[in-house]
């Protein structure tokens, strides 16, 4: 987003849209203008229809997901459109995928847990190297620094499943990291993580103004503080954007997953356990849709909270063309 | 919950070891003669990065290519996995899905997301639309599996439908439908997943880029008589061109590598299976690693004038700057 005019008129679109603020208090002159403007009601009929169609089906698990057995599977069973006419609501099936009961549990605390435990390094190991690397692309200056990061860039684009063979390889033969551990998952993350990460992070940190830095430059300060102190600090939005990312990815993978994390209850994450239980046509099949609203719940909070920032590293990076 | 304790402790000391790293960096940098300080730098900020690369994308995708050339016990075989490839019925029917895959998804999703961004700009509850089509980007894939698999639920005719389309088909007096048994038109029902979940991507970076659109030129346009349509063909679609491509690219890109969706949902099985897919069935499961980087080299190839393509717009924008 280099264009003069557009920032403004984004960061008004996003002061307007702050949650809790009132929309109609600065929007006289933008209402103005949108009656100027040719909207249809067709326009607006069709969104509404995309809305509806689109959220649907979500709304259908979140009701699902709380329906007693009897009324999910079996002669019994209907469509949870239902729940509304006969009220029937249970949380039972949360309770029977969230604790370890007999060997047939979903027991998702624990797999749960391993997310969590997959996810938090991963990001902040990828913020910190993707950052350090996109410091160096932008400032730095060394022979075939331009080539070098158009490498980078097109790295982003091998497909993870050209990866997965040799790596894993390369982890049991070479490293001998042992199986059944969150090592090879964080460092796998990690790797696969990187390119997007440099390439959005460059494109913020670039811009930020060379006065800035040369002036830090001249009271003396070497390339690690300007990193620490100056860099970081000011690059906060396209942090926590690519944070967001990076955090919404690990979390919703499952190939990485299946390779790398042996499948146990020790190590795999949330995502290949709902796969497995989903993949088992069975009598236990109505917890399905609990155990899935389980697994999003987290990257839903996680993007609603922070979906301002979201939108606010996206224009900054990519979108230049 | 003792699992916990000793989940954590791994994390901890992973990120201890992490920090030190880091840390022994960082002094190293700061340390340096001042001859040779920017180099050191250079090669501090980067080696992390570049190592876990290396050994993670640029070494395996070497191997990988190498080991397309080889049979199930590691032996040279030419270019059999590939003659497999072109002439087996079933890869025939994977390399189809993926090329309409390939074809529908991104073009759906940009046309939803660039009509759904049109007609909401500057609507009432903006940012709550917004939500609602963008929701699905924060769910995985295998989520998205189970969600999209309870609507597309089948009852044998007579019986009261659970899924919702078939309730609708019911209601209208057709017959109940198999969506994912009956080839080849199961094939669409699961790019319909890909296209809810792609749409929310396109649209949010599409809207940004529509606001940055300046309005004198829309209001230039419409003094000129132009009506709605118009505006949008010549003077929306040609502002936001960039941002197109962008959408365009990272979605047919996300496309190619698409897994988890025919993984949860049909297993590959009944004439469903993409390149992605098949990659990892071959080499995870049926003991044929030749064949599955065969497949993996396949996807490369595809991908491979993407990449071309961006790395030359990438090229002319930092000519410019």
């Amino acid at each position: 987003m280099t264009a003069t005019p557009a920032p403004k008129e984004a960061s008004k679109a996003a002061t307007r849209q702050r949650p809790g603020s009132d929309p109609t208090e600065d929007a006289q002159p933008m209402m103005r203008r949108v009656k100027t403007k040719l909207t249809s009601k067709w326009a607006t009929a069709a969104a509404i229809i995309i809305a509806v169609v689109w959220s649907v089906p979500t709304f259908g698990l979140f009701v699902t997901s709380f329906r007693p057995a009897a009324k999910q599977v079996g002669p019994r069973s209907n469509g949870w459109w239902n729940a509304f006419v006969d009220w029937d609501f249970t949380f039972k099936n949360y309770a029977d995928v969230l604790t370890p009961a007999g060997s047939q549990s979903a027991n998702l605390s624990q797999y749960f847990v391993n997310s969590i435990a997959i996810v938090i390094p991963v990001t902040i190991f990828v913020l910190v190297l993707a950052s350090m690397a996109a410091y160096v692309f932008a400032w730095g200056k060394f022979k075939g620094r331009d080539a070098l990061f158009i490498f980078v860039f097109a790295l982003q684009i091998i497909p993870l499943q050209m990866a997965l063979i040799p790596l894993l390889q390369f982890f049991t033969q070479t490293l001998h990291l042992p199986a059944g551990s969150y090592a090879q998952l964080w460092i796998a993350h990690t790797m696969f993580g990187l390119p997007l990460g440099i390439f959005l992070l460059h494109n913020f940190i670039s811009e930020i103004p060379g006065e800035v830095i040369e002036a830090a430059r001249v009271d003396g300060a070497g390339h690690s503080t300007i990193f620490w102190r100056i860099i970081l600090p000011l690059s906060v939005p396209a942090l926590a954007s690519l944070a967001i990312f990076q955090f919404l990815w690990v979390w919703n993978d499952l190939l990485v997953a299946l390779v790398f994390s042996g499948g146990t209850a020790d190590v795999a994450p949330i995502t290949q356990r709902l796969a497995e239980i989903s993949g088992t046509r069975g009598a236990r099949d109505y917890l399905n849709p609990a155990a899935a609203f389980v697994s999003i719940i987290i990257p839903l909070l996680v993007f609603f909270g922070l979906q301002r920032y979201f939108v606010r590293g996206l224009l900054s990076g990519g979108l230049k063309g | 919950m003792d699992f916990i304790g000793g989940k954590l402790l791994q994390v901890v000391i992973a990120l201890a070891i992490f920090a030190a790293i880091i840390g022994i960096i960082m002094l190293v940098v700061d340390r340096a003669p001042k001859s040779v300080k920017d180099k050191v730098t250079v090669a501090g900020f980067l080696a992390p990065a570049a190592i876990l690369m290396l050994v993670g994308l640029v070494y395996p995708a070497v191997r990988t290519s190498m080991l397309a050339f080889t049979d199930a016990s590691g032996n040279g075989n030419g270019f059999d996995n590939f003659v497999w490839m072109f002439t087996q019925p079933e890869a025939l029917t994977t390399l189809r899905n993926t090329v309409i895959w390939t074809v529908l998804v991104p073009l759906l999703s940009t046309s939803f997301g660039l009509a759904y961004a049109v007609f909401i700009d500057k609507a009432r509850g903006e940012k709550v639309l917004k939500s609602l089509v963008f929701m699905p980007m924060a769910i995985s894939f295998v989520g998205a599996g189970i969600i999209w698999k309870l609507v597309y639920d089948y009852r044998g005719p007579g019986l009261e439908q659970t899924g919702v389309i078939n309730f609708l088909r019911d209601a209208v007096g057709l017959d109940p439908k198999q969506f994912l048994l009956d080839a080849p038109e199961n094939t669409i029902f699961l790019i319909v997943v890909m296209v809810w979940i792609q749409t929310g991507f396109a649209m949010v970076i599409l809207s940004a880029a529509i606001k940055g659109v300046p309005v004198e030129l829309i209001e230039a346009a419409r003094l000129d008589g132009a009506n709605a349509w118009q505006q949008f063909r010549n003077v929306t679609v040609p502002g936001i061109r960039g941002a197109l491509v962008v959408v365009l690219t990272t979605i047919t890109i996300a496309t190619l590598k698409v897994f988890d969706i025919v993984r949860t949902m049909t297993a590959g099985n009944y004439d469903t299976s993409v390149v992605a897919n098949e990659m990892y069935t071959q080499a995870f499961r049926a003991g044929e690693p030749g064949r599955g980087a065969a497949l993996a080299l396949i996807l490369f190839l595809m991908v491979l004038p993407i990449v071309v393509y961006n790395a030359r717009v990438l090229r002319k924008q930092r000519e410019i700057h």
